[in-house]
């Protein structure tokens, strides 16, 4: 089958498959996992990316996409103007001391001659950390412990939420330039560890940091750029345009309200894709395959290998990040605690390498298929399990317990398609388009 | 003096003993994923469910043995089923090897490929653990748990703090020591462990002098199963059994690998116990210790704890960069990741 057919053919079974839920088991199940596949398929493409365009294997998916969640609190939460007044006049002095322990370390890194290096950043180092220490404490204690139970931190800047999304770009990117310039140049295997490990230590960060991000304790109730079904069911005219269609008022809303969340998530999407696509057909795109391939051909031939994988590095895990944003922006809260790396960051390597590693269009259809997997793998496995202990008695202890575990067979499931792809179809379902034939993977 | 004393016993309970253990716990599973990388050229990213696995087993079978009331008082029935434990592991580790990865080895795939390959591996060992155990804390630990209780300690002793030892944490060092032993011995001394060393060095000058490739790949995923179930069964023992904590462990077992120099046994040892103590004594609130030894006016308001401890992944991340950035190839020069 020619790549011409078989993108559309793709897309229109998986519409079918979605338009199946929503005929055989409701709407508002279909339309989640539209919402969340569009979501899938933005962190797929920055994924793709990294390690289609450039072959980059980055496991800190997770931690990405969770900068983007904070970045959304931050964005559109109301300030709390008593946790201001209570502790950021230490927090600007926690601020100025890290701003300076920076500088110092530098300055002594520039200017001592390199035997004594080492010894005089470590001693500036903590210096200054028991100073920001000093500071931190007093500030975090104080925003902390002003009404914690409601607030208990700085709140955000009030501003509107479609903004964080924007903002959620930046703070990965700004996160991805400072992972980059420690693991990248090194083997392929020590970015995949170090990003694991970053990625590790933002959760526990916004875990523990709680005068920024409430937390465990969770933000709930963040702004909506869509409007709220109680409005909807309050309004008249929105009824009568319910009982038009036959719906009762409670089912149209929450379905309207999905559908604004589905239009924005696909103006983004679309717009990310025809820049990823114009990007991987341009000369740079050309220029990044050349790098992937032949890395050392591609720095004799002048190119920076370098900058060019801490430049898509960044992209990546901005577009990443913004994905984050709009999954919390679906949610309404942040949850630090949900954020596990085996549904944030490997769950999308799936989604990429089953769609196809370097083709954008492969990466959106892998997010999609996945997404409608991971759900659809819950009930079809109790389903199953049901099946096969139906013959058992009621109050067996194997009967019990193989019904419980079926919701791991979800994850037996990813396992499994992302070992029979890569041994069988590395190139995924829609392999990515070359001129010449490339070496199998 | 008294005061000295105390201080130290104080340090002991909370860091010098808890550290060592899980510093030997992390060296052996640093053991595997180095015997990994120095043979098979890649970063077994599913090192910690394969730990999981085994312990999986092992407890299987002690509860079998508990109920059976087979045990071996004062030690603990796991160490009984431990070589059953170390038996499936070995198995699973082999067939996965036969099934997965013996296809990218003869195609001779980049490493990265492998890596991607083991994270999905690690997808499915971890649906396996959950499907058979699930998902809660395990404790399995029986048999005597104290070698000396901290209520005893004072009563001999004399001293205003007590001192415990758990046998597991003795348990833990003792057989860390000895199975790094057989492990440095076997590499050192046997025909086998010279060709492991021999092929991790230089793989086409080993395949020209008659070493078979086939036997040293199956001795190494051997060795490196059994590290793991070894590693596994002991930090289960010491702590409690979760399969999702042993997921969380690679990331400190992959540091203290690194640190060590990757490729290197004796420096995985090394970056274990450096991993460990950092990790620990960096977040140990030294208020106790302090109040023994700094006079009244000096003490400090808090606790003194450098770091919350829910930051201990990032220690270990943070010793990993340092020592990238100082020194790429680790403590002992190693290989360059």
């Amino acid at each position: 089958m020619s790549p011409a057919l078989r993108t559309p053919l793709a897309f229109a079974a998986m519409a079918a498959a979605l338009l199946g839920v929503g005929f055989f088991q409701s709407w508002t199940l279909a339309l989640a996992i539209l919402n969340l596949s569009l979501i899938s398929a933005i962190m797929a493409l920055g994924v793709n990316m990294q390690w289609g365009y450039a072959g980059l294997f980055n496991v800190g998916v997770m931690g990405f996409a969770a900068l983007g969640g904070v970045a959304a609190v931050i964005v559109s939460m109301p300030p709390v103007p008593g946790a201001w007044a209570a502790g950021s006049w230490n927090l600007l002095f926690a601020a100025l001391a890290l701003l300076a322990t920076i500088g110092a370390a530098l300055l002594v890194r520039a200017k001592l001659p390199s035997g004594r290096r080492t010894l005089a950043t470590l001693l500036v180092v903590v210096v200054g950390y028991f100073v920001i220490r000093f500071f931190g404490d007093q500030a975090t204690e104080a925003i902390e412990g002003y009404e914690s139970a409601s607030t208990g931190y700085l709140g955000g800047l009030g501003l509107p939420i479609l903004l964080a999304w924007i903002v959620g770009a930046l703070f990965a990117a700004g996160g991805a330039w400072l992972i980059g310039k420690v693991a990248l140049g090194l083997r392929s295997d020590y970015l995949a560890i170090a990003t694991l490990g970053i990625s590790e230590i933002i959760l526990a960060l916004l875990k523990n940091e709680a005068w920024l991000t409430r937390g465990v304790k969770n933000v709930t109730g963040l702004p909506r750029p869509a409007p709220y079904e109680i409005a909807l069911q309050q309004d008249p005219a929105f009824v009568d345009f319910a009982t038009g269609l036959g719906l009762p008022a409670t089912t149209a809303s929450s379905l309207a309200v999905s559908l604004v969340y589905t239009a924005l998530f696909a103006v983004v999407l679309i717009v990310l894709l025809v820049l990823a696509e114009r990007a991987l057909n341009s000369p740079w795109g050309r220029m990044m395959r050349a790098i992937r391939d032949n890395r050392d051909a591609a720095a004799a031939m002048g190119k920076d290998v370098t900058r060019r994988h801490l430049q898509v590095f960044v992209i990546g895990s901005a577009v990443v990040g913004l994905a984050g944003a709009m999954l919390v922006t679906l949610d309404g809260q942040f949850t630090p605690g949900t954020y596990n790396p085996l549904r944030f960051t490997f769950l999308i390597w799936v989604m990429v390498i089953l769609g196809g590693s370097g083709n954008n269009m492969g990466a959106v259809l892998g997010a999609f298929v996945i997404w409608f997997v991971w759900v659809q793998a819950e009930p079809a496995g109790l389903w199953l399990m049901s099946t096969i202990t139906a013959g058992m008695e009621q109050g067996d202890a194997l009967r019990q317990h193989l019904i419980d575990s079926a919701p791991h067979l979800r994850l037996f499931l990813m396992g499994a398609i992302l070992l029979t792809v890569l041994r069988f179809s590395p190139r995924g379902i829609l392999p990515e388009k070359t001129g010449t034939a490339r070496p199998p993977v | 003096m008294e005061n000295l004393l105390n201080a130290f016993v104080v340090l002991s309970n909370f860091v010098i003993i808890p550290a060592a253990a899980y510093g030997a716990q992390l060296a052996l599973g640093a053991l595997g994923v180095t015997l990994i990388y120095a043979v098979l050229r890649f970063s077994n990213f599913a090192h910690g469910d394969l730990m999981a696995f085994g312990t999986m087993a092992t407890i299987l079978g002690t509860w079998w043995l508990q109920a059976m009331g087979i045990g071996i008082h004062p030690l603990p029935t796991a160490l009984l089923v431990l070589p059953l434990g170390v038996l499936a592991a070995v198995l699973l580790a082999l067939g996965t090897d036969r099934v997965v990865y013996r296809f990218y080895r003869q195609r001779r795939s980049a490493p990265v490929v492998f890596v991607i390959v083991s994270v999905g591996v690690m997808f499915v060992y971890n649906a396996l653990v959950r499907f058979f155990i699930g998902v809660e804390d395990r404790r399995f630990e029986d048999g005597e748990r104290f070698i000396i209780r901290p209520n005893e300690f004072e009563a001999l002793t004399g001293l205003d703090e007590g001192l415990a030892l758990r046998s597991s944490q003795l348990l833990t060092v003792v057989v860390a020591i000895l199975a790094m032993l057989a492990l440095f011995w076997f590499l050192q001394r046997t025909r086998t462990g010279k060709a492991m060393r021999a092929f991790s060095d230089n793989e086409d000058l080993a395949l020209l002098s008659g070493i078979d490739p086939k036997r040293v790949v199956l001795i190494t995923w051997a060795l490196a199963a059994t590290l793991a179930t070894l590693a596994g069964v002991l930090y289960g023992l010491d702590k409690s059994f979760r399969p999702f904590n042993y997921f969380q462990l690679l990331l400190p077992i992959f540091a203290a690998a690194i640190v060590g120099g990757i490729g290197k046994p004796f420096g995985a040892v090394i970056g274990g116990f450096v991993v460990a103590f950092s990790e620990v004594g960096l977040t140990y609130a030294y208020r106790r210790v302090l109040q023994y030894v700094v006079p009244e006016q000096w003490m400090p308001d808090g606790l003194a704890q450098l770091l919350s401890t829910d930051y201990k992944f990032a220690i270990s991340f943070i010793i990993l960069v340092l020592v990238l950035l100082i020194r790429p190839t680790g403590i002992l020069r190693g290989r360059v990741i």
